[in-house]
């Protein structure tokens, strides 16, 4: 059924291809979209209201690589564990146990990020004195774990539906609000002014870039699920560039409504923009319309996040770059249940201890380190197999102006973060640097050299 | 080229490095928190004056504040609560070599990787 295998009790069991271009839709945005309902606005936080737009679109630029660049090289190298397998096959064992490394604290601390968001909107909803988000997190990181443990197809079904459904709040808001006539309900000329558009210049538009990635971090999760789908050649691409543009749109809608209906000092510190944006459009009806999507949206972004740090956790166990306990999958459901079961008191543990700009501040970094490795990946990847040396699934156009402008927009993130969290910019490479010499002195004396390598391709040109 | 052949690992040792991992991440992503590392590098500019005017907030802006439920006083925290950015270059060139580092290491590691990988990869055929 699929090249991969793993063996538990001598009988070898493999994961599934039972998903559609509408999942990886669904996967993809169902991961990102909470980042409308909220984080974004952190971005106006740090640079004011127009900052916030000005990055929804330039870091929507940077998305647009990230899915050009992963469209061709993920239909090409169909794997699980998405960036892990292809940093394995293109640049090499070390940089393949880093990216995996990435991408399981992107998605488990946006995991822990939604988790937080949907327990203190229940609180705030709730008003009862002495209630604390702890009970809800619980909840929603348990239940969706063992949702997950049970299977990949009745877990993306859910995401579908959920998301579907937050999406078209989005666009419900926007369309109630008459977004044509200015003065009505939308305020945008009075709040968003000359003098408070940008209020710390051009270096907050700068720094706001932080945040702007949280509007659309996660869409490359899309890969994850390459093992699992029926053609990959066709849907990851698919599923990615349409989830793109479905974004782009609801990022769009969501600054317009949101920065024309509260001050931007407000606007930088609300945990639920788009919740408050309802209930100040005087309507109950919005109010909880946007109340429920909020929750939806926090949901279908956690089921997705367990989804991909746990394929991402298995992909390491699996080639032996942990140990090999982690590999197993479930010999009736077919996923890989130790690592889910593995990540679940990790993400518990720090919905607890870490409040919701820090844990966002920790995904953050970790998806643009990775995002800085793509931008090299695709460099390496055309040089050691040019145009027609192998088959692809997708060749993605204008290269390598998309690489070359994902390496530029990485670079000036990273300033961003250094604006306002260097400290925790700094201690997290460390802990990336300090475990990579681990792996490199130590652990990977445990892994076959050969065996990593498993696309049936010619020898990589220059090797 | 010769296969390498890995020993295999005992199960102390697996549940060795499983330990090793999770103190890791968990000094990696708690010891900031701990130490106040994580979080945004903000202060307030306090005014004596709270009013809305003081803020800066014209009449739109103070309605609004208002809907939400403040007041002059009790928004003067949120709206004077600010980044202050002044580029600390000795913190910036750190942050700069430790990433220029770590991403040269990683490539250069990879690659000594990688060759082994080819090298047994392609001379078994």
């Amino acid at each position: 059924m699929t090249a991969v295998e793993s063996t538990t009790q001598g009988e070898r069991v493999s994961l599934l291809r039972v998903l559609g271009p509408a999942h990886v839709w669904a996967l993809g945005v169902g991961i990102v979209l909470v980042g409308e309902f909220t984080g974004w606005n952190f971005s106006a936080d740090k640079g004011g209201a127009l900052a916030a737009l000005i990055v929804c679109w330039v870091v929507g630029l940077l998305y647009t690589s990230v899915a050009m660049i992963d469209s061709e090289v993920t239909s090409t190298v169909a794997a699980a564990g998405g960036q892990y397998a292809q940093a394995k096959h293109i640049v090499g064992p070390l940089m393949a146990f880093n990216v995996a490394l990435f991408l399981v604290f992107a998605y488990t601390m946006l995991e822990v990020s939604d988790a937080i968001l949907l327990g203190d909107t229940i609180v705030a909803k709730a008003g009862v004195e002495g209630l604390t988000h702890n009970p809800f997190i619980a909840a929603t990181i348990v239940t969706l774990a063992w949702l997950n443990y049970r299977g990949v197809l009745m877990t993306l079904n859910v995401n579908f539906v959920i998301t579907a459904i937050a999406y078209v709040s989005i666009v419900i808001l926007f369309f109630s609000v008459s977004p044509w006539t200015q003065g009505a309900v939308l305020k945008l000329n009075e709040l968003v002014t000359p003098g408070n558009a940008l209020p710390y210049g051009w270096i907050g538009v700068i720094a706001a870039f932080q945040f702007g990635i949280w509007y659309y971090l996660g869409i490359e999760g899309t890969t994850q699920a390459a093992e699992e789908v029926r053609s990959p050649a066709r849907s990851l691409p698919y599923g990615t560039m349409a989830g793109m543009i479905t974004l782009l749109i609801a990022a769009a809608m969501t600054w317009y409504v949101c920065a024309s209906l509260m001050p931007w000092e407000y606007l930088g510190i609300t945990y639920y923009p788009l919740w408050d944006a309802g209930k100040l459009t005087g309507s109950p009806l919005l109010e909880n319309l946007l109340f429920v999507a909020t929750l939806l949206a926090a949901l279908a972004s956690a089921n997705g996040c367990i989804n991909d740090a746990a394929r991402a956790w298995f992909s390491l166990g699996r080639d032996r770059y942990l140990p090999s306990w982690f590999s197993a999958v479930h010999p009736k459901y077919r996923t890989p249940y130790r690592s889910i079961l593995f990540l679940l008191p990790i993400a518990l543990a720090f919905a607890f201890i870490a409040d919701l700009n820090q844990a966002i501040t920790f995904s953050i970094l970790s998806g643009v380190l990775q995002y800085t490795f793509m931008s090299i990946n695709i460099m390496m990847f055309r040089k050691k197999w040019p145009l027609g040396t192998i088959r692809r699934g997708y060749t993605h156009p204008f290269h390598p102006i998309p690489a070359i402008v994902l390496f530029c927009l990485c670079v000036v993130t990273f300033f961003a973060i250094f604006l306002g969290y260097g400290s925790q910019l700094i201690a997290m490479v460390a802990f990336y640097f300090l475990i990579s010499l681990w792996f490199h002195f130590y652990r990977y004396r445990y892994v076959r050299r050969g065996d990593q390598f498993t696309m049936p391709w010619p020898k990589p040109q220059g090797y | 080229m010769s296969r390498y052949t890995p020993p295999e690992q005992s199960k102390a040792g697996q549940i060795f490095d499983i330990a090793v991992v999770v103190v890791a991440i968990f000094v990696a992503l708690w010891l900031p928190l701990k130490l106040g590392l994580a979080g945004a590098a903000k202060s307030i500019d306090a005014l004596d004056a709270k009013t809305w005017e003081a803020l800066g907030q014209n009449p739109t802006m103070a309605s609004i504040w208002e809907k939400l439920g403040y007041t002059p006083e009790t928004a003067h925290d949120i709206i004077q609560n600010r980044f202050h950015y002044i580029i600390d270059w000795p913190t910036l060139i750190i942050m700069a070599a430790v990433l220029i580092g770590y991403f040269v290491f990683l490539f250069r590691a990879s690659d000594r990787e990688y060759r082994d990988v080819i090298n047994e990869k392609f001379d078994d055929k």
